[in-house]
């Protein structure tokens, strides 16, 4: 009964589809301003999200196969309304963009036969910090011609920003502990974020100032309040298992709260705010201040 | 004989001290032993009862097991190139526990892990053991040995590649070499029982050996059962080297090396060479571990590159001396 109703549902998002797209060619109305790119192939989970949030109707037409993951994409739900792409030059060079939006991590090659076959491509970098988010947000505005919505997605970023950083009290201290071991110091988006939810990084303060490897001894004597660890993925793996070591779990016992870090963290786009709010409510409760 | 264990056991003493008071943490030595001794909350008792000591005990473990498993191969397949990792054991070990790990099976019984191992290795050993024959040339063992090793290295591969999780295909180095890092009292329990009743199996084994060194023939006029030798040898090494391999991954050439070395000073009686077989393993394992701390204190640098570095070698030296003696 429920595959009959997947079917026929997506049945539905294909007539919806092509409905839209004979639409968009009978009146061949520019989706947005002028000149603007009118099909826009995104291939990174980053810009996934950034097109999603500031797209025109119908001008993004395809996402990548990471965008449905719930485990690191937030918009997974809305990704499914958006054709998916697994990052070959051949397929996306058959949706015939006009624009490709790539990551730092996308193959330096498959870019280069992009460009080869005379398709625009534009690479956006790895976000930092929070600055960088509104740096992101103007630059995919730029891109895809929707600047005024990217300036409106700004300031309301810039004023969920601030009232966050106004909420000032006790600043008890956190430390990020992910797979391998890894930690995140300056420089990296998350450091802002424990930040702004009104954390001290105990990372920064044990001198591991960039993204890296914290021996499991050198947690243990950092001692810190809060031990936020990342959700972990099916199918089990050592680089994990270090999250659930004894040594790790009697650090988050007694302790009055607990916190992990999941899909609101990965990308430099407005949501890492909702997981600054968490935090920071997470803390209150630490320091039993009110909001 | 108490000339080789006496000194041997007082090295892997100094050793595992050696591994308890050397890490990243940099505690004094003072502070470590009471935080060991004492007990209580402090951080420092963290460190040293659930991160330090775990790890020089596991590397006692599991570096007794594979001596010991080393010596009791060689002597019974009358042959000095016998050793768990080179014929495929460890590695299908490291396959039963990757698939115990990826299907689910560890997480819903807390024993899945190590007998999933043990099945893997159980298998590897009959299998070679077969494919050798009884009276195994060195050729055919180690071709045996080869085939099933590389077997199990692309299932594990396999396996790890076709995982949910995005970590586990970088794994793969660690089922293959072998580490200590960040393993855990849990780890030490889950494998000590297999551990202790597979030492306890080969631990009989001796008197059988020694007979055997005069022919299979001459060992069953003093009234050995070789069959039954051979059941208990199957039996004890799947133990030992399935719980060791699925708690710190295939560590390799240490049954080679070990044994090798120690011939010469306990002489030609395969029982002897076993006891003083894992006590070298012990010194070998604690020696490699405090290598890889030193040596790279932030990287995870794998066991196994240090003993096949000192392995590989030796392996060569083995296979040139052989020939001599053959032609």
């Amino acid at each position: 009964m429920s595959g009959f109703v997947r079917i026929f549902e997506h049945i539905k998002t294909l007539a919806a589809r092509v409905l839209v797209t004979s639409a968009a060619l009978l009146c061949a109305v520019p989706a947005a301003q002028a000149g603007a790119p009118e099909r826009v192939v995104s291939m990174n989970l980053c810009t996934d999200q950034l097109a999603m949030m500031l797209a025109a109707e119908g001008q993004l037409l395809s996402v990548s196969r990471i965008a449905l993951d719930p485990h690191v994409s937030p918009m997974a739900e809305a990704a499914r309304d958006y054709h998916i792409n697994s990052g070959q030059a051949e397929e996306i060079y058959l949706m015939q963009p006009d624009l490709v939006l790539a990551g730092d991590y996308t193959p330096q090659t498959t870019l280069d036969m992009l460009r080869g076959l005379g398709i625009r491509v534009e690479v956006f970098g790895i976000t930092s910090s929070l600055d960088g988010v509104t740096t992101q947000l103007a630059k995919m505005g730029r891109a895809l011609h929707r600047t005024s919505r990217a300036k409106a997605m700004i300031a309301d970023f810039e004023a969920r920003r601030a009232a966050l950083a106004a909420d000032r009290g006790k600043r008890p201290s956190a430390l990020l502990y992910y797979a391998n071991g890894h930690t995140s110091g300056e420089g990296s988006l998350a450091h802002d974020i424990l930040e702004l939810a009104g954390f001290r990084n105990a990372a920064q303060e044990a001198g591991y100032h960039f993204g890296r490897k914290m021996p499991l001894e050198v947690l243990a004597l950092t001692d810190p309040d809060l031990v936020i660890t990342s959700t972990p993925y099916p199918g089990g793996s050592r680089a994990e298992a270090v999250m659930a070591h004894p040594a790790v779990k009697a650090l988050k016992e007694g302790r009055t709260s607990t916190a992990v870090t999941d899909h609101d963290w990965v990308c430099g786009t407005p949501r890492v705010l909702d997981a600054a709010a968490r935090l920071a409510e997470v803390r209150r409760e630490m320091t039993g201040a009110q909001p | 004989m108490s000339r080789v264990l006496a000194p041997l056991a007082l090295l892997a003493l100094l050793l595992f001290a050696g591994s308890l008071l050397i890490g990243p943490a940099g505690l004094g030595l003072a502070e470590s032993l009471r935080g060991l001794m004492q007990g209580g909350d402090s951080p420092v008792t963290l460190v040293m009862r659930e991160i330090r000591l775990p790890r020089a005990l596991l590397a006692v473990m599991i570096g007794a097991s594979l001596g010991l498993a080393g010596a009791a191969m060689q002597g019974y397949l009358r042959n000095p190139l016998a050793e768990p990792g080179l014929i495929g054991v460890s590695g299908s070990a490291a396959l039963g526990a990757v698939i115990a790990i990826q299907t689910g099976l560890s997480a819903s019984f807390a024993l899945g892990l190590p007998l999933a191992a043990l099945a893997g290795a159980l298998l590897a050993v009959l299998l070679v053991m077969a494919l050798a024959g009884p009276r195994g040339t060195s050729l055919t063992l180690i071709l045996a040995g080869i085939a099933v090793s590389a077997l199990a290295a692309a299932l594990t591969s396999l396996v790890l590649n076709l995982s949910p999780n995005p970590f586990a295909a970088s794994e793969i180095v660690f089922w293959m070499m072998g580490s200590l890092e960040d393993r855990s009292m849990t780890h030490v329990w889950l494998a000590l029982p297999f551990m202790i009743v597979g030492m306890a199996l080969l631990a009989t084994l001796g008197r059988g050996l020694d007979a055997l060194t005069l022919g299979e023939d001459a060992a069953q006029a003093m009234g050995i059962h070789v069959s039954r030798l051979r059941l208990l040898l199957v039996l004890g090494t799947s133990c030992v080297v399935g719980a060791g391999t699925a708690v710190a991954g295939a560590i390799g050439f240490v049954g080679l090396v070990v044994p090798h070395i120690l011939r010469p000073l306990v002489g030609a009686h395969p029982s002897r060479l076993l006891w003083a077989s894992a006590l070298g393993g012990a010194v070998m394992v604690l020696a490699a571990d405090i290598a890889a701390r030193v040596i790279l204190p932030d990287r995870d640098l794998k066991l196994g590159v240090l003993t096949a570095l000192v392995g590989a070698p030796l392996f060569l030296h083995l296979i040139l001396k052989l020939r001599k003696e053959r032609f």
